[in-house]
C-alpha cells in the first residue's frame, strides 16, 4: 500500500498557504466562477438562436457542458500546474525532486493544488444537477454507475492530458502554450456536441486525444440518445479504456522527459 | 512623432524574437478556430441558412479573422504598467519627454504588428485552406477593415492601460483585472458574434468598449457590414477609442500628481 | 574458506570508474567531466575542489542520480543512482549551495515536518533529531519564519538540518559556504566537524574556498576542466604546491625591506617601505608567528592575509607535473 503521508503533509501545507491570503483567494474562485459562467453564457447564446446543434437539444448540452468542466475542473486543480514545469527547473526545484525518496511525478503533482478552481467547478456541478433534472431520464443502476464512471475516467484523462503536457515541457522550451492548445483546446472541444465536427476531427478527438469519452459519449448514452457509427452508446463504457489509453502514452512522454533531462542536463 | 515611429519599430522587434512562442500561439489559434469553425457552422445550418446576418460563409471569415486578430488585439489586458505603477518605476516613465500613454500606446502598436503579421496571416491561411470563407466583398472592406483593426488595437489598449493605472489608487488590481479579463472575451464577440446575443444582452455589450475591440472589425471583414454602414461602425469605434484615450490621459495626470504629493 | 578481499575492504560509500559526462549545445560538445576515477570509504571527509564550471557540480549530480554519465559508472553507496534512485536518496543527504530544497513560503518548521514525512521517519524520532539539530544549528528562532525571509546564513543552516533529518551515511554539499560572511562560515564548519565526530557522517564537499578544505577535511580531489590534477591529503597538496600564504603587512613609518624574518620570504615592499608583503609557508609557521617576529622590527598597523586561492593552486600542481 503507498504511503501518502509525505503527500499528504505536502498539499495540506499548500492549502493552508493559499487560505492564509483570504481575499485574494476568494477572489480567485469568485474569478473561475466568472470562467464558468462566461463558458456557460456561449451555450446558452448559441441555444437561444437553435434548439438542436448536433444532434442535441439545451438540456442534452448542458449535460455535456457539465460534465465535460467538473472533470476539467478537477484536474486542472490537481495537475493544472504541471506546466509550470519550466519554471520549476529554473527553481532548481526539479533537481531538489530527484535528491528526495519518492517518485518524481508523484512529487510535482502534489508540489501544488489549485484550491481556486472550485469556483468553476461548483458551476458545472449546479448545471450538471439542473440537466439532470430537466433532461427525463430513466434512472437505473446502470445509469448511475454510468455516470460517475464518466467522471472520474473523464477527470482521469484530462489529468493524462495535462501529464503529457508536463512530459513534453522537457522538451520545448517554453511549451507550455503549444501544449494549451491541447489541454484547454481538449477541454473546448469536449464541451461541444461531437457531431458539429467534421469527421478527420471526431476521429482525433475521440481516438487520438479521446476528450470526446469525457462528456459527449457518455451523456448520449445517459439520455438514451441514438447514437450513430462514431458514438454507438456502448462506446460510452469504454471510457475507463480511453482513460488508461491516455495515461499510458502520458506515462510513456513523462519518462521520455525525464530520460531527457538526465540525459541533456537541466 | 518619429519618437513614436521608432517606438512602433522597437515593440516590433521586441516581439519578433519569440519566435517559438508565435509558433505556439498559431497551434492555439488553430486548433480554437477548428471548434469554433464547427460549432457555429453547424448552429447556422441548424438554424437554416443564417443567424444575426451571418450565413456559414460569413461566420466561418468571423472565427478565422477572430483568431488572426487574438493576438494582435490585446484582448486580456497588460500588467506591465500596474506594476510598475506598484513598484514606483512609473515615475522614470513620467521624467521621459514623450508622453506615458503614447510611449506604451507605441509599444503595443509595434507587438499588434508583429502579431498579425507572424501569427494572424499564418492562422487566417489555414482557415482560408481548410474553409470557405468569406471574403471581404470590396476593396473598401479591406481597406477600412484593417483600418477598423488598429482601431480596435487602440481601444483595447487604452481601456486595459486605465484599468493598469488603477494601481495608483487600489492596492489589489487583482480582482478588476480578474473581471476583466472574463468579461471581455465575452463582450467582444470573441466567442460568439454580438449579434447573436438576445437584445438585453446585446444592449449591455454596446454600452462597453469590448465590442469595439474585436466585434466591429469583424463584421466589415467578413463582409456582414458593408457599403455605408461601415462608416457608422468606424465611427463608434474612434469615439470610443477617442473616449479612452482622453480618459486615460486625465487619469494618467490624476496619478502623477498623487505620485508627486505621495512622494513616489 | 578463504578470506577475499572484499571481505576484508569496506564497500567505497562512493565509487567512480572512467566518469564521462559531455553536454551538446547545437554542435558544439563540452567533456564536463572527464574520465575520473575515485573511492571514498565510509567516514571519510573529502574536499572537491576546483575552479567554477570545473565539473564539480556535474559529478555530484551523477552521483545523486540527476544526470546521466555519458560512460563510464558511478555508484554511490554500493547503488547504481540512475537505476535505484530512491534508494539512494534514502541513505544520501544532499544541500545545494545556489538552491533551496526547502519549501519557499512556509514557515521553517513545516519544511521540517514535511521532510520528516517524506523520509517515512517515526514522528517522535523525527521531533527529537529535528530539535537536536535545531539547537545545534542555533536555529531556534528562525522556525517560524518562511524560508523565504531567512538570511542566506540561516538558509544554508537550515539546508543542512533539513540534509541531515534522516541520518544520511553521506552528507554531499555543493558550494555550501558560497556567499556566507566569515562567521557563517566558521559556525557551519564547526557544526560539520562536530557532526562527522558524533556519527561518522562521510562527507563529500565541493567548495573553491580553500578554508573549507583545511577546517573539514583530510582528503583532497582536485578537479580541473573536468580532469582529476590530485588526490591525496591536504598536507600532499601543500607539498606538491606548497601551500604559501602571503601576509600584506602597512607599517608605520617607512622601514627598510624586512629581509631575514624567520621561514618568511620577503616578496616585495612598497611605498618606501610602507606595505610590505611576505611570504610563509602554512605548513611550517603560523601568520601569529611571523607577525611575531616582524612586530620586534617594526611597528605594524594594519595587516592583510590573503589566502592561495583554487587557481594559483591548479596552475602550480600542473607546473609541477609538467616540471618532474
Amino acid at each position: 500500500m503507498v504511503d501518502l503521508t509525505p503527500y499528504r503533509a505536502i498539499l495540506r501545507s499548500r492549502i493552508r498557504a493559499q487560505l492564509q491570503y483570504r481575499t485574494s483567494f476568494v477572489t480567485d474562485i469568485l474569478g473561475t466562477v466568472g470562467v464558468g459562467l462566461t463558458e456557460l453564457a456561449e451555450v446558452w447564446v448559441i441555444f437561444h438562436n437553435v434548439d438542436v446543434l448536433g444532434g442535441l437539444d439545451f438540456t442534452a448540452a448542458l449535460l455535456v457542458f457539465a460534465l465535460s468542466n467538473i472533470c476539467f475542473s478537477i484536474a486542472d486543480m490537481v495537475v493544472g500546474h504541471l506546466d509550470q514545469l519550466p519554471t520549476y527547473i529554473r527553481a532548481g526545484t526539479i533537481d531538489a525532486f530527484y535528491v528526495r525518496p519518492l517518485p518524481l511525478l508523484a512529487q510535482f503533482m502534489s508540489s501544488e493544488i489549485s484550491l481556486r478552481r472550485i469556483g468553476r467547478l461548483t458551476v458545472a456541478i449546479i448545471v450538471l444537477a439542473i440537466a439532470l433534472a430537466r433532461a427525463e431520464i430513466a434512472w437505473d443502476t446502470a445509469t448511475v454507475v454510468l455516470l460517475i464512471l464518466s467522471v472520474l475516467s473523464g477527470t482521469a484523462i484530462f489529468s493524462a492530458l495535462f501529464t503529457a503536457a508536463g512530459g513534453l515541457q522537457f522538451f520545448v522550451v517554453d511549451g507550455a502554450e503549444f501544449t494549451n492548445a491541447f489541454t484547454y483546446g481538449g477541454s473546448y472541444a469536449a464541451q461541444q456536441p461531437q457531431r458539429v465536427f467534421p469527421d478527420p476531427l471526431r476521429i482525433f478527438w475521440t481516438f487520438v486525444v479521446p476528450t470526446a469519452f469525457v462528456a459527449y459519449l457518455p451523456a448520449v448514452a445517459i439520455l438514451d440518445l441514438p447514437g450513430n457509427v462514431l458514438a454507438p452508446t456502448w462506446l460510452a463504457w469504454c471510457t475507463p479504456l480511453a482513460a488508461v489509453f491516455a495515461w499510458v502514452v502520458a506515462g510513456s512522454c513523462w519518462r521520455a522527459g525525464t530520460r531527457r533531462y538526465q540525459g541533456a542536463g537541466g | 512623432m518619429r519618437t513614436f515611429a521608432l517606438l512602433v519599430r522597437a515593440g516590433f522587434r521586441r516581439h519578433s524574437t519569440y519566435r517559438l512562442a508565435l509558433l505556439a500561439g498559431m497551434t492555439t489559434n488553430s486548433v480554437f478556430g477548428l471548434i469554433r469553425a464547427s460549432v457555429l457552422v453547424a448552429a447556422v445550418t441548424a438554424a437554416g441558412t443564417q443567424i444575426g446576418g451571418y450565413d456559414a460563409p460569413k461566420v466561418l471569415a468571423f472565427v478565422w479573422w477572430g483568431q488572426a486578430l487574438l493576438g494582435a488585439v490585446n484582448l486580456w489586458g497588460f500588467q506591465e504598467v500596474g506594476d510598475r505603477v506598484r513598484t514606483g518605476d512609473i515615475a522614470i516613465d513620467f521624467l521621459r519627454p514623450l508622453n506615458p500613454q503614447l510611449t506604451y500606446l507605441a509599444g503595443d502598436l509595434g507587438r499588434a504588428g508583429i502579431n498579425l503579421i507572424l501569427r494572424g496571416a499564418p492562422a487566417l491561411l489555414i482557415g482560408a485552406l481548410l474553409y470557405d470563407l468569406a471574403a471581404p466583398p470590396g476593396l473598401d472592406s479591406w481597406v477600412l477593415g484593417l483600418v477598423s483593426v488598429v482601431i480596435a488595437v487602440v481601444v483595447a489598449f487604452a481601456a486595459s492601460f486605465i484599468v493598469n493605472l488603477l494601481a495608483f489608487w487600489v492596492i489589489e488590481v487583482r480582482g478588476i483585472r480578474l473581471v476583466w479579463m472574463i468579461t471581455s472575451g465575452f463582450l467582444c464577440g470573441l466567442y460568439v458574434p454580438i449579434p447573436w446575443f438576445p437584445d438585453w444582452l446585446r444592449t449591455l455589450a454596446q454600452w462597453t468598449p469590448f465590442p469595439a475591440m474585436l466585434q466591429n472589425p469583424l463584421d466589415i471583414l467578413s463582409g456582414r457590414v458593408d457599403g455605408g454602414a461601415i462608416w457608422m461602425t468606424l465611427a463608434g469605434q474612434l469615439a470610443w477609442g477617442a473616449v479612452l484615450i482622453v480618459v486615460g490621459q486625465v487619469v494618467l495626470h490624476r496619478g502623477r500628481r498623487r505620485l508627486e504629493v505621495q512622494g513616489g | 574458506m578463504t578470506v577475499t578481499r572484499a571481505d576484508i575492504a569496506p564497500t567505497p560509500i562512493i565509487e567512480t570508474q572512467d566518469l564521462v559526462r559531455d553536454f551538446r549545445r547545437g554542435a558544439r560538445r563540452t567533456r564536463a567531466v572527464d574520465h575520473m576515477t575515485f573511492a571514498i570509504q565510509p567516514g571519510e571527509a573529502v574536499g572537491y575542489i576546483g575552479a567554477n564550471g570545473a565539473g564539480k557540480s556535474t559529478t555530484i549530480k551523477m552521483l545523486t542520480g540527476i544526470l546521466k554519465p555519458t560512460s563510464g559508472r558511478a555508484r554511490t553507496c554500493g547503488l547504481d543512482p540512475m537505476r535505484q534512485r530512491i534508494e539512494v536518496a534514502r541513505q544520501v543527504g544532499v544541500v545545494f549551495g545556489q538552491r533551496s530544497q526547502l519549501w519557499w513560503d512556509l514557515p521553517l518548521h513545516e519544511s521540517f515536518t514535511i521532510l520528516a514525512a517524506i523520509h517515512r521517519l517515526d514522528p517522535a524520532e523525527a521531533q527529537a533529531r529535528t530539535a537536536r539539530l535545531v539547537d545545534q544549528l542555533e536555529m531556534g528562532p528562525q522556525l517560524d519564519t518562511p524560508v523565504r525571509s531567512l538570511s542566506l546564513g540561516q538558509r544554508m543552516r537550515a539546508e543542512i538540518a533539513a540534509a541531515l533529518l534522516h541520518s544520511p551515511r553521506l552528507l554531499i554539499l555543493d558550494e555550501p559556504t558560497i556567499g556566507l560572511d566569515v562567521l557563517s562560515k566558521q559556525r557551519l564548519r564547526e557544526f560539520l566537524v562536530e557532526e562527522r565526530r558524533q556519527r561518522g557522517t562521510t562527507l563529500l564537499l565541493t567548495t573553491h574556498d580553500m578554508g573549507d578544505i583545511e577546517r573539514l577535511c583530510d582528503r583532497v580531489l582536485v578537479v580541473d576542466r573536468g580532469r582529476l590534477a590530485f588526490d591525496g591529503t591536504l598536507q600532499g597538496l601543500a607539498a606538491t604546491v606548497g601551500a604559501e600564504r602571503l601576509l600584506v603587512i602597512d607599517l608605520a613609518v617607512p622601514t627598510p625591506p624586512l629581509e631575514g624574518v624567520q621561514r618568511a620570504r620577503l616578496v616585495d615592499s612598497e611605498s618606501d617601505g610602507l606595505r610590505q608583503r611576505l611570504a610563509f609557508d602554512a605548513t611550517q609557521t603560523t601568520a601569529a608567528a611571523v607577525l611575531a617576529d616582524v612586530s620586534r622590527r617594526a611597528e605594524v598597523r594594519d595587516l592583510t592575509i590573503e589566502e592561495p586561492n583554487i587557481e594559483d593552486v591548479v596552475r602550480r600542481i600542473y607546473a609541477t607535473s609538467r616540471g618532474s
